[in-house]
Order: structure tokens, then C-alpha cells, then sequence
């Protein structure tokens, strides 16, 4: 079969995970105000799995994906330990991170017209990529980016390949860029809400080619969305972000059937779904927290349903975990730490 | 009283359709050449036909590309059509009052539109207050007058004018926002408003909240809604008849039921399937459709849908397929559906 497909895993994924992060946070600070983006996340993803980051606008899960590529602008503080495949990121060199982003790690955007380059064609962008990384020949990369275009289900990919950003439709210039992010075969793909700005028919097409391609290159995915139906369509485990806080974390299915934390259970009740029509729909009241102060007790806690005096004294609140694999920050969950 | 105060009456009785859109065209040319001549053109809009009838909510779903947005500009006369007409309540919108006409200026005060963005549609520079009031104003309402309906307004809309009346946009959410340009539409009394998008930017729980104050709000002044959106679950949730559009003309209309129940013309169905499953146990293993909606420079000919479709033959090539009626206002524009069609799939004429 193809190149891409075929080249050999590095098998130490067993034992260490793809990504760490331990007590992550992210500071905004200008001359006025000092936003705190990311409170404390820990994460963990193993080689070959798909992780959704479920939340709403403000809650921090964009960020969080930006600093494991150190992606912030350089006014953001970012604290913490970040392990990409055993390395530390947060110690990287300019030099050493040049060669991680884009072949240990890459990443694809909500918006591909503003991701690829105007001005090149896609199959010089693919093959610049490849170039860079693998020391390969024009020719042979060229040869690589028509094998990636055939891969990412791109129709005519041989035309295709002289083809500029603008002169493709939407869904194509999606599967153009994950083309570019796959051309060094990334052992981790960081996705920010890619399929938001596309139609629901290619939506749906978008989202199965990733979950195949994923499945087929084992690589580990860390997909941001505040959509939890697409969360539901590709996700192994959800992590449900809240005020630059993990509020709950657990395999897709059961926190999609019963979330534990009240949060992501408002989250479900405000979603329309079918059936739904002439019932009223729950509501979460109220906003969420300004982030000027780092939440030092529960940060849903003013929304919350269920609210009871020890939610404003704990502090974190501490992580439970009920059931092996699942865990979330709540008092009234029960479970060890 | 003045003119913005009196409540439109209901002129042409509960059976006359609110607003009455036949054979809507609306096309764009693309020029370029030396001379700027016409090289293509753009069917944005391409023969729309339907009615919105008096306390109902018409849900108008489609891809990007489909012309639900131009359509609402059409009907809220922001661009002039190039055919067609409006009939509102049984008066010939933009024609002379003499001959039983309605003169733009009215129709607009009766028909109030709210946009996706939330922040691009309000003045920066004016307190929301001020926003709110500044149309009455226009037709003639005193200032204190007019301040006094929006601060009302406003907290219809759920925003208490104490603390909010005198804030700028910038310093409101986008939920907020959006509350705020509900209000805005409210302030002239209309009876019909068009929602375009009003949630698809907003999150989650203030998407429910919005729903819920829009649906609150219809009971409360009598409204009628036409509602575009792409998200199909919430115009289902909020619509009692859905009307699904193709690159400009309308695939099927129909009561909710019917559509999301019954989806006659396979691009519906479609669309249908299209939606995640909320539940992780049924994920689909094949997408329902391949490839892009088609430019709409040059669709395709015969029926639009036949290049994505999975049930095409050479007649949908040959021939555009008429609108066929299924029972209860349930139309579908398929070969599929149309008795006699030629359509291999196509039930038996009716003896």
C-alpha cells in the first residue's frame, strides 16, 4: 500500500503515553489585566487514541492545544510540565521545536483559507512540508503530496495538486489541509474544531475520513469542539473543560449517557436534540466566571443547580474518581482521588 | 398615539396567509473581461415559491450556497428582486396604496429581521437603549416615548434596563447581544420577524436560553416567525412547517412532522442522516453523501441534486422535477415522488 501508511511505528507508545500534561497553566498578563486562560489541567492521551476537548467559548480548550505546540503568543505564562512522546516541550529551543511542529506533532484549523497559503498551490504546500522534515527530493516529495491528496479522498488529486486554496470548495480545502498536516506521518494531530465552518453533509464526511485515517496511521488525536453531537461521532474519551479547568473526564459513552459533574449535565439538557420540540428547553443561568482571578474553589459553582456550602470551601475541588477511568471535579461525586 | 404605537391590524382574516412569496428569482451577474461583460451568472435564488401562514413558524434549512440567506433579504427587501412578488396579508408589498398596495416603508415596519452577528448589527457608538428606540424614532415616536418602550423591551427580552440600558455592545455577551437585537425587532411591533442564524453563533446554554425567549416572545405579541438556520435539530425543535432548499430552489416543504418523519426527496433524507448521533453506540460507517454542494454559477441542469444523488437517472438530467403533492402540504420537487415521472423508482400514475 501507500508510503504514508506503511512506514513503521516506533513501539515504545505502550509504556509512555503520546501526551502529559501536569498542572498546566496558562496567564494572560498585559499592562491592564491578567487573564487566567488554563487553571491546573492535567491530561493524558495514549498512542492511538482520540480525545475530544468538549467546551464552551472562554473555557480554556483552545489554549490548552496551543501550548502543547507552544503555539501562545509570547506574553502568554505558561507553567506546568508538557510531554509530547517523551520529550519535554516546554524546555524546547526554537531550533528543536521547528523540527517537532509538523513532524512529531501537527494541527489543523477551524479555517483553511486563512491556515494555507494563498499564493502557493496545495501540492507545492504538502511538498514543502515533507521537504523540510525529510530531507526528500522535489520530485519524490511531489510524488508524496499526490499519494496524500489520493489519501485524504481529494477526487481528481492529480489535477488537484496545481490547484491554489481559493479555487477549491470548502470541504476540499479541509481535506487539503489535513493532507498537509499528515505529510510527515505526526504521531499526535491536534484538530481545533475542524469541521465547524462546514456544511453538515461534509461535516459528516470530514469527521469519518479523520476517524479513518486515524485509525488507520495510529495516531493519537486531540480534537477541541464545543459540539458534543461530533464529540459523540469521533471521540475514545471526552475531557470537559470548564473555566480553564478539567471538570469531568471519562470515555465518550458513559459521559455522554451520565455525566457525573453538573456541568457537562446542563451542557446535555441545553443541547436540542430530536424529540425535543414543545418542551422546554433546560437552561445553565447566568455566565460564565471572568477568569481576571485564577477559580480557586469550584468555578461552576454560582451556576450550579445544585450548589451546597462546601462547593465555596474546597479547594480545586479535588479530582474523584468513582469509577476506574472516569473522574470529576465535583463534591458531590463520591470516589477516592 | 403616533403611527409606531398602533398595532398593525389583522386586514386580511386568520385564513389569508401572512406573507404570500411567488416565483422568487434573484440572480448575480459575475463580470469580468475587458469591457466588464457578463460571464456567468449566479442563480442565488431561482423561482422560490411559498407562503408563511398567521402565528406560525417557517423553518428554512440548506447548505451554504442554497440561497436561504438571499431569500431572507428578499423578502425583508433589503435587495430588490429581479421576479416576483410579495403578497402580505393580502396586499402587493412596494405597490401603490391606491390600487390596494403596500409602500415599502410599512411593510418594513411590519416585517423586522435579526441577523447572525450579533455584534455587526448593532451601532458601537450608541447605548443599547438607543438602538432599541432609534427606529420608532424614525417613524415618529417622541423620544421619552420611545425610551420608555425600550427599556420595557429590554426587559421583555430578559435584560434588566436598570443595569443595561445605557451599556455599549462591547460590553455585553453575545447572548446578551443577540437579546438585544431580538428587542431591536421588537420595537416597531411587527408581525412577522425573520430570524436569520439568530443562534448559530452563540453557545450552547445561551442557545437554549435565546430558544427559549424567542418561543416566550411569539406567544407573548402574537408573532410569526421565519427561521433559517443549518443546525436541522433546533429548526425542528422551534418550526411548525420546514421548507429545505437546494443551491435556489426549494427540494421540500412541508408540515415538521412530515419532513423529519417522512423525508421525501433524497437530499432531505439526507441531510437528515447527516446530523451526529448524540449516541457514540451508533456511529455510521459511511457518509450519506459525497462531494460538495455545486457552485451555484452553473448548477446543474434538470434537478439540481441529481449530481450528489444516489437515485439518479437520465430523466432528472432531462427534465426539472415538479413539485409533487404528498398529502397535507407536504411537497416534495423528486421524479421519485411524481406518479408517472418516467423515474424508474417513480410510483404508477393514479388511474
Amino acid at each position: 500500500m501507500s508510503e504514508v501508511l506503511d512506514r513503521p511505528m516506533t513501539e515504545k507508545a505502550a509504556t509512555v503515553p503520546l501526551v502529559r500534561m501536569r498542572d498546566v497553566n496558562v496567564r494572560f498578563a498585559t499592562r491592564d489585566r491578567t487573564v487566567h486562560a488554563v487553571n491546573g489541567v492535567d491530561l493524558d492521551l495514549a498512542a492511538g487514541e482520540v480525545l475530544c476537548i468538549l467546551g464552551e467559548s472562554g473555557s480554556g480548550k483552545s489554549v490548552t492545544m496551543r501550548a502543547l505546540m507552544r503555539l501562545l503568543p509570547k506574553f502568554a505564562r505558561v507553567t506546568g510540565s508538557i510531554e509530547v512522546a517523551g520529550r519535554d516541550v516546554v524546555a524546547m529551543g526554537e531550533g528543536a521545536l521547528q523540527d517537532f511542529r509538523g513532524g512529531d506533532v501537527a494541527m489543523i484549523f477551524q479555517e483553511p483559507m486563512t491556515a494555507l497559503d494563498p499564493v502557493f498551490t496545495i501540492g507545492r504546500q504538502i511538498a514543502e512540508t515533507v521537504q523540510r522534515h525529510e530531507g526528500l527530493s522535489r520530485a519524490a516529495a511531489d510524488a508524496r503530496a499526490l499519494e496524500l491528496l489520493e489519501l485524504v479522498q481529494i477526487p481528481s488529486a492529480k489535477r488537484r495538486l496545481a490547484a491554489y486554496p481559493h479555487e477549491l470548495s470548502g470541504g476540499l480545502r479541509q481535506r487539503a489541509m489535513i493532507a498537509v498536516a499528515l505529510a510527515c506521518r505526526p504521531k499526535l494531530l491536534l484538530a481545533d474544531e475542524p469541521t465547524t465552518a462546514l456544511d453538515a453533509t461534509v461535516q459528516i464526511q470530514v469527521l469519518l475520513l479523520l476517524r479513518r485515517l486515524q485509525e488507520q496511521m495510529g495516531m493519537g488525536v486531540i480534537f477541541v469542539t464545543h459540539d458534543l453531537g461530533v464529540a459523540g461521532e469521533i471521540a475514545d474519551r471526552v475531557a470537559v473543560m470548564y473555566a480553564g479547568k478539567v471538570v469531568e473526564e471519562g470515555p465518550v459513552q458513559a459521559l455522554m449517557r451520565g455525566p457525573l459533574h453538573p456541568y457537562p449535565r446542563g451542557l446535555l439538557g441545553a443541547t436540542v436534540q430530536p424529540g425535543m420540540r414543545g418542551k422546554r428547553l433546560t437552561t445553565i443561568p447566568g455566565a460564565p466566571p471572568s477568569l481576571d482571578l485564577a477559580p480557586t474553589t469550584c468555578p461552576f459553582a454560582p451556576r450550579c443547580p445544585e450548589v451546597e456550602p462546601a462547593c465555596t470551601v474546597e479547594v480545586g475541588p479535588r479530582p474523584r474518581r468513582p469509577v476506574p477511568g472516569r473522574m470529576a471535579r465535583c463534591v458531590h461525586v463520591a470516589g477516592g482521588a | 398615539m403616533s403611527i409606531a404605537h398602533t398595532p398593525s391590524a389583522d386586514r386580511g382574516g386568520p385564513a389569508q396567509p401572512l406573507l404570500l412569496v411567488q416565483d422568487l428569482k434573484k440572480h448575480f451577474p459575475i463580470r469580468g473581461g475587458l469591457f466588464g461583460a457578463t460571464v456567468a451568472t449566479v442563480r442565488a435564488v431561482d423561482g422560490v415559491s411559498f407562503s408563511v401562514l398567521k402565528g406560525e413558524t417557517l423553518g428554512i434549512v440548506g447548505e451554504s450556497g442554497c440561497g436561504k440567506s438571499t431569500t431572507a433579504r428578499l423578502v425583508m427587501r433589503l435587495m430588490d428582486p429581479d421576479s416576483g412578488s410579495l403578497i402580505f396579508d393580502g396586499e402587493g408589498v412596494g405597490q401603490n396604496a391606491q390600487t390596494g398596495g403596500l409602500p415599502l416603508k410599512e411593510y418594513r415596519r411590519q416585517v423586522q429581521m435579526v441577523f447572525q452577528d450579533s455584534y455587526a448589527s448593532l451601532n458601537p457608538r450608541l447605548p443599547i437603549e438607543d438602538s432599541i428606540a432609534f427606529a420608532p424614532k424614525v417613524h415618529g415616536v417622541r423620544d421619552a416615548e420611545a425610551r420608555g418602550r425600550a427599556r420595557e423591551l429590554l426587559a421583555a427580552v430578559g435584560l434588566a434596563p436598570a443595569s443595561f440600558a445605557r451599556r455599549y455592545p462591547h460590553e455585553l455577551s453575545g447572548g446578551q447581544r443577540q437579546r438585544v437585537n431580538i428587542a431591536r425587532a421588537l420595537a416597531l411591533q411587527p408581525r412577522l420577524v425573520l430570524l436569520d442564524e439568530p443562534v448559530s453563533a452563540l453557545d450552547k446554554s445561551v442557545e437554549a436560553q435565546v430558544l427559549n425567549l424567542l418561543v416566550d416572545l411569539k406567544e407573548k405579541f402574537g408573532l410569526t416567525y421565519i427561521f433559517i438556520s443549518h443546525d436541522l435539530n433546533v429548526v425542528q425543535y422551534i418550526s411548525d412547517r420546514v421548507m429545505v432548499m437546494y443551491l435556489g430552489e426549494v427540494a421540500e416543504m412541508g408540515p415538521v412532522d412530515a419532513i423529519y418523519d417522512r423525508p421525501a426527496h433524497p437530499y432531505t433524507q439526507a441531510l437528515l442522516a447527516s446530523r451526529p448521533a448524540m449516541d457514540p453506540g451508533k456511529r455510521r460507517e459511511e457518509p450519506p453523501l459525497t462531494g460538495d454542494p455545486p457552485n451555484p454559477i452553473n448548477p446543474p441542469s434538470g434537478c439540481r441534486f441529481r449530481t450528489r444523488c444516489p437515485h439518479a437517472e437520465p430523466i432528472c438530467a432531462e427534465r426539472k422535477p415538479a413539485a409533487a403533492e404528498l398529502g397535507g402540504g407536504h411537497l416534495a420537487a423528486c421524479h421519485m415522488a411524481l406518479p408517472g415521472s418516467g423515474h424508474s423508482q417513480a410510483g404508477r400514475l393514479a388511474a
